[in-house]
């Protein structure tokens, strides 16, 4: 069916068409056409943020949290580079966005125009893929093929720069076929290499599996196959940041997370290990600590989608290319074919290993009478919340890590964290997105002060939705993962990692008509939290916490995996100087 | 707790660059990229090494096939065997591109580069600049009284030796196009 439309109504109809029912964006001069559209229809939700990181923010913690893309619109010059930001982490973290930027009209292009910006050069280095639309007639097929190539493959962020005359101008729509695109990446793993790793699975006597932000991409079905080989090898089994959820927090084979925060006995078994299984994660230096003492005496099978992912940091003895619930699925299939076999007799002996790091209690803290430690908050918003269908974002920095340390995850698409950028100013925006995709659901920010200040506008876009989102803020007015560090490898000097002149977080909230709770004695932790839990409507939190607490364990730069730190009594003289360079 | 005993501001050494597990012996390749012929795919290729540090010795890039739309990207590289492996997998991993080769391993291939080189001179210099562009098989493309433009065709070393015998003679400038490679067979 041929049909003629305007380009700005082609942006909208192929949205439509793609299943979109939600856009995060800002208006501006070079979108107006397309917000025009916008205005003249009801199939699509346009939420409006306070600044375009956040709109992509958004974007990500709404794909994350529903497993779809997520849809962002903005406008030309500041718009784009305001999302540079967003489609970097985006790409780091494999989260499958599509970002829609205006541009000036075709013949201003390069006239640097007012709002004009290089749009897809500066954003070739941060998106999967990347399109300068220059006719009306290609731009539907070109919005559809964006859809395709974010979410086939590695998901990633794509950007699709729209000039202002192509808006207005009429061409043909064309729909969506996917299956006529180029870019088919390879699902299947190859069966000689899947074959090795079963083999290696039946005589493996010290394994682990090691899962990433892979496993929960993969979709739901990647995370069942995951706990199905778990449950039937009774193999040991620790995440990465990114995984957290594919297997449940109250599985008996989990370990907790791993890296340089991770568990004492997921470290200590990923040193120690004869066979790792990495199922979608990637080797990130956060992970591995110093290479050349990274789990010397493994064989280490890598599960990947993406073929650059393999040998680019630890060789893989086994390297399978494709998509995990594909493999999981071909593992298991030709394992119990081959009659389910392990080395029970040895794995029972390494799980005991294990049961004496697991021992160490290394995540135990004291909690004091008088100041509420970050650690309890944690473990009261656990025991308060774990029974609500609930989603977690954070910021970035020490809350974040504690969070992945104290609250458990029962399910993928629960858990949305900046990982590989390390962006603070995520986690307040990827609430507001979580919270579009499931209105029902309870949806926590767990931040820093720091880091949440960062995106503060956003509460704007909270109240104008009605979008309920808890901001749970572990206030210790510090940076106080740069004050960690600068305690650890910087002679104690504090350069800038304080933070004055920070505002009543309760009479902020009441600015935007929001609620603001005080929380700063531990006994009436539990009451605020519940007060926070029934307030039907965006709370922030500010928890103020023990101002000086370091989180622990930790893996010191340029250190093994064996060599972590379990408190403060470890940290004297750990780190040398040749670590102190590290970040 | 107390600070840790450190020294102040070193900053010698970063693990980023440790790569322990790997060879470090540095090889030349050859790669062949064929590309989607549309804007920006280049930016794409050089983007990717300037971004992630690879090296290029050269490279050039051309449409091959007009109706389907493919450009020829061959690039000449240098790096450890690792290294060398992650350009193929990273190059692979652009949308546009559509097939990656290494022709230095995909047996044996063929490498020819264009050059061009200015010599300007008199006399018995000038004589013996025509007779050394005799023995490489170079032709002359452009002369006047004092200066003669040679054309060569050949491997990179060719070129390269060629240019060491014109520089007393009077090279002043040259052009080269960089390597163009196909394997050798069906």
């Amino acid at each position: 069916m041929k049909r003629q439309m305007t380009g700005a109504k082609m942006v909208v109809q192929a949205l439509i068409d793609q299943g979109v029912d939600t856009v995060f964006g800002y208006p501006g001069g070079a979108v107006l056409p397309i917000y025009d559209e916008i205005f003249q229809q009801n199939s699509i939700k346009h939420i409006l943020v306070r600044h375009e990181q956040g709109a992509v923010h958004a974007a990500e913690g709404y794909a994350r949290a529903t497993g779809k893309p997520g849809v962002c619109l903005v406008t030309s010059g500041p718009g784009a580079t305001n999302a540079v930001t967003g489609l970097t982490d985006a790409l780091m973290d494999s989260i499958p966005i599509i970002v829609l930027t205006g541009q000036v009209p075709t013949f201003m292009i390069g006239s640097d125009a007012f709002q004009e910006a290089d749009t897809v050069g500066i954003t070739r280095p941060c998106t999967k893929h990347n399109w300068l639309v220059k006719e009306t007639d290609k731009l539907a097929n070109t919005i559809h093929e964006a859809f395709h190539v974010s979410t086939a493959g590695r998901p990633g962020p794509v950007l699709v720069d729209i000039p202002k005359d192509v808006q207005f101008a009429t061409g043909e729509y064309q729909t969506a076929n996917p299956s006529n695109s180029r870019y088919q990446p390879k699902v299947k793993g190859d069966m000689e290499e899947i074959l090795e790793l079963v083999v290696a699975i039946e005589t493996a006597k010290r394994p682990i599996f090691y899962t990433g932000g892979g496993v929960v991409n993969s979709g739901p079905a990647a995370s069942q196959l995951l706990r199905e080989l778990v449950k039937n090898t009774n193999f040991p089994i620790t995440s990465t940041l990114m995984g957290l959820g594919a297997y449940p927090a109250s599985g008996e084979n989990w370990l907790g997370m791993l890296g340089m925060h991770g568990l004492y006995e997921a470290n200590m078994a990923m040193h120690d290990c004869d066979l790792m299984i990495n199922v979608g994660a990637r080797f990130d230096d956060r992970i591995t600590g110093r290479l050349d003492a990274f789990s010397p005496n493994s064989k280490k099978a890598h599960i990947d989608i993406d073929p650059s992912s393999i040998n680019k940091v630890i060789k893989a003895d086994i390297p399978i290319v494709g998509d995990v619930s594909h493999i999981l699925e071909d593992i298991l299939k030709i394992w119990k074919s081959r009659g389910r076999k392990t080395n029970s007799t040895a794995v029972s002996k390494w799980w005991s290993k294990i049961e004496e790091w697991r021992n160490v209690d290394c995540l135990k803290f004291t909690q004091s009478k008088k100041t509420i430690k970050p650690q309890y908050a944690l473990t009261r918003l656990e025991a308060l919340t774990k029974d609500h269908d609930r989603y977690i974002c954070t910021e970035v920095g020490q809350h974040q890590m504690w969070a992945a340390q104290y609250l458990g995850f029962e399910d993928p698409n629960r858990w949305m964290t900046s990982g590989g950028l390390g962006t603070m100013g995520y986690g307040f925006p990827a609430s507001i997105g979580v919270q579009m995709g499931h209105p029902n659901a309870l949806v926590i920010n767990v931040a820093g002060e720091a880091s949440w200040l960062m995106n503060m506008q956003e509460l704007g876009t909270a109240m104008q939705f009605n979008l309920p989102v808890k901001q749970f803020i572990l206030n210790n007015e510090r940076l106080g993962m740069v004050r960690q560090w600068q305690e650890l490898l910087h002679g104690e000097r504090y350069s800038h990692s304080w933070s004055e002149s920070l505002p009543d977080f309760v009479k902020l909230a009441e600015a935007f008509g929001a609620k603001g709770i005080l929380c700063s004695d531990p006994n009436d932790l539990d009451d605020a939290i519940m007060e926070m839990l029934n307030h039907d409507g965006p709370v922030l939190f500010d928890c103020l916490v023990e101002k000086h607490e370091n989180c622990f364990p930790m893996i010191p730069s340029g250190k093994a995996h064996n060599e972590m730190l379990l408190g403060e009594i470890d940290t004297q003289g750990v780190i040398d100087a040749k670590g102190s360079v590290l970040v | 707790m107390s600070a840790l005993k450190l020294k102040k501001g070193s900053t010698s050494h970063s693990a980023y660059n440790l790569r322990p597990t790997f060879s470090d012996t540095v090889e030349k390749h050859t790669l062949a990229v064929l590309v989607e012929n549309e804007p920006g795919v280049l930016a794409r290729v050089i983007g990717l090494f300037a971004g992630r540090g690879y090296n290029i010795e050269s490279l050039t890039v051309a449409e091959v096939d007009h109706q389907g739309h493919l450009s020829r990207i061959t690039i000449v590289t240098k790096g450890t065997p690792q290294v060398i492996e992650q350009i193929k997998a990273q190059l692979g991993r652009i949308v546009s591109a559509h097939e990656v080769h290494d022709l230095t391993v995909e047996g044996p291939s063929v490498e020819r580069e264009l050059a061009m080189f200015k010599v300007s001179g008199q006399g018995e210099k000038r004589v013996e600049a025509l007779r050394l562009a005799d023995i490489f098989r170079a032709n002359v493309v452009d002369s006047t009284l004092e200066s003669f433009v040679f054309e060569i065709t050949g491997a990179p070393e060719k070129i390269d030796a060629f240019a060491d015998l014109m520089r007393p003679l009077g090279l002043n400038e040259v052009a080269r196009t960089g390597v163009a490679a196909l394997s050798r067979g069906d």
